[in-house]
């Protein structure tokens, strides 16, 4: 069982109903288990370039750079910190690329984009964010959110300024505190968690999570879990249905199968032979 | 900019703009928005506003602070609220979204300090400070292209991955229904199913046969998982139906379902995992 067949995967990207293009990107490798979406700002169309540089020279870098059957060698714990420092630097490599162009070319300048990546393999999923753009995890009949977003409004909740409930109301919703390729530096927000079978990983941007409530999006997961295509085109035309007032990237991804690496020699063996 | 109308009993005394971060109202003179009124505190409210949003809170006032008529400690400002201090009645409005376009606001936008151009951005954790600075990313008027740097041409800008045309959510007409809302729904705002009318199925063969199901969720399923399910969505619309798993398509009035989202009409018939049922709206 490869990677790819044990992640059922589907991704959607749509430029909604008020804005003329999509300013979301999205890019996937699903036999290394990487998937990245990318929400650009900043400009006339400069947010697409700095979004389509993001999931582009990410994911061309760690294909690069991370290669699963070299890690499959390595100690879970090293894979772990491995995929961790290799995200590290990734981002950061499309951090500088964002930013000098932004530096070089009038017409991109202030460009930035959010980010949202999962890296899978071994039973774990790497996620690291920057900004607004989320990971929902759904779990049985239980969504969670994943990442925390890099928000004003997210800073306002946590200081009690104000409750989820007034949170909705919120007109400062689309600020975020931390974007790819604003600064010469970004510090990206990278954890690594335990997947489990059965395990759904949603990873979109605002223009999913601010026009459809988290019981909705819950509920869509929970009853087209079987069919990832049609749950991505689902939630996309919950979006447009709701108003649409922003580009909706949904990428979902199924655990359909445990995706260990085999241990011990006689599991090598028939790993090697399969 | 958010802005306050201060009246007593229908008077329109003066307007306020909200344009500081912290805005005092009571009825000594250091005051931003002095009353000088017996019943109003010393100190009585403050409203502290950070950017489009506006917070009321009372500070321990001798008379509390109503809004919309309710006592409230703490209360975060919507448009045309009214705050009453005694007689005093301070209107809210706050017009910002209106004043850019609805799609101009939404703009996704940094918030940072621009002092801090150096390293690491790390985001101004305490909530309420001055220096907290809107950047819209607005191109600035080209600086002067460095002077023949071999890089001021051609960004590398890598073409974006094309986006998959939406699946066409007007493919399907709108079923031919009297007193419905008409299909366009309104470009904003959230256009809950609600407005749509209520229907059921009910099952005409098999074992269930004659029983009903109502379909009140935006999304049903119906079918023997493992085998063939479809799914019934309910949209600003109308009822829609679409195949979601099983090798062999759901069958709508003797057709095959196919892959795409097909529009239900008034006593359409489905047959799926070998039941059959109908579709109708409810009278």
């Amino acid at each position: 069982m490869s990677l790819a067949q044990a992640l059922q995967a589907a991704s959607l990207t749509d430029p909604g109903r008020v804005r003329d293009h999509n300013e979301d990107c999205i890019e996937s490798r699903p036999e290394i288990g990487l998937f990245v979406l990318a929400d650009g700002m900043g400009g006339y169309n400069a947010g697409e370039v700095a979004s389509g540089m993001a999931t582009s020279l990410i994911t061309d870098g760690l294909q690069e750079a991370w290669d699963p059957r070299a890690v499959e060698r390595m100690s879970r714990d090293e894979a772990k910190a491995l995929a961790e420092r290799l995200i590290r630097e990734q981002i950061a490599r499309a951090n500088t690329a964002i930013f000098t162009t932004s530096q070089n070319n009038p017409e991109c300048a202030g460009m930035g984009t959010t980010l949202v990546m999962s890296l899978f393999h071994d039973n774990f999923v790497a996620v690291a964010h920057i900004g607004d753009s989320r990971l929902y995890r759904l779990r049985g009949e239980t969504m969670e959110q994943v990442t925390r977003d890099h928000s004003l409004l997210q800073e306002q909740l946590d200081s009690g300024l104000i409750t989820p409930e007034e949170a909705k109301l919120s007109q400062n919703k689309n600020l975020v505190t931390r974007a790819l390729g604003i600064d010469p530096t970004v510090e990206a927000e990278i954890h690594v968690h335990e997947a489990q079978p059965d395990d759904l990983y949603l990873l979109c941007s605002d223009g999913l999570s601010d026009m459809v409530e988290d019981e909705e999006i819950r509920l869509t997961l929970i009853t087209l879990k079987s069919n990832p295509a049609l749950t991505v085109q689902q939630l996309v035309q919950s979006a447009n249905d709701n108003g649409g007032r922003d580009n909706i990237s949904a990428m979902l991804v199924r655990v359909a199968e445990p995706y260990g690496v085999p241990r011990g020699w006689m599991a090598r063996l028939k790993a090697f032979f399969r | 900019m958010a802005k306050l109308i201060l009246s007593v009993d229908g008077q329109v005394l003066k307007e306020y703009t909200l344009s500081k971060e912290r805005t005092l109202i009571g009825r000594k003179p250091h005051n931003d928005i002095q009353i000088d009124n017996l019943a109003v505190s010393g100190e009585h409210a403050a409203i502290i506003t950070i950017l489009n949003d506006s917070f009321i809170e009372d500070l321990g006032s001798t008379n509390g602070t109503m809004v919309n008529g309710k006592p409230i400690k703490k209360h975060f400002l919507q448009n045309n609220d009214v705050v009453e201090i005694g007689k005093h009645k301070l209107k809210y409005f706050n017009d910002a979204p209106a004043a850019a376009t609805a799609a101009d606001f939404e703009k996704t936008m940094i918030i940072r300090n621009p002092a801090k151009a150096g390293p690491t951005p790390a985001p101004d954790k305490a909530m309420g400070d001055t220096h907290t600075n809107l950047k819209p990313l607005e191109p600035q008027p080209a600086k002067a292209p460095a002077s023949g740097g071999p890089t001021t041409t051609t960004p590398p800008a890598p073409a974006p991955a094309k986006p998959e045309p939406p699946p066409a959510p007007a493919a399907a007409p709108a079923p031919p229904r009297p007193a419905a809302p008409p299909p366009a729904a309104a470009s904003h705002g959230a256009a809950p199913a609600g407005g749509v009318r209520e229907a059921m199925i009910q099952v005409l063969s098999g074992a269930a046969a004659g029983k009903t199901l109502d379909l009140t969720k935006n999304l049903t399923t119906v079918g023997k998982p493992g085998v063939q399910v479809a799914v019934i969505t309910k949209r600003p619309n109308g009822y829609f139906i679409t195949h979601v798993e099983g090798a062999t398509y759901p069958t709508l009035n003797g057709t095959s379902l196919g892959a795409q989202a097909q529009a239900l009409n008034d006593h359409d018939l489905i047959e799926i995992a070998g039941v059959k049922m109908e579709f109708f709206y409810k009278p």
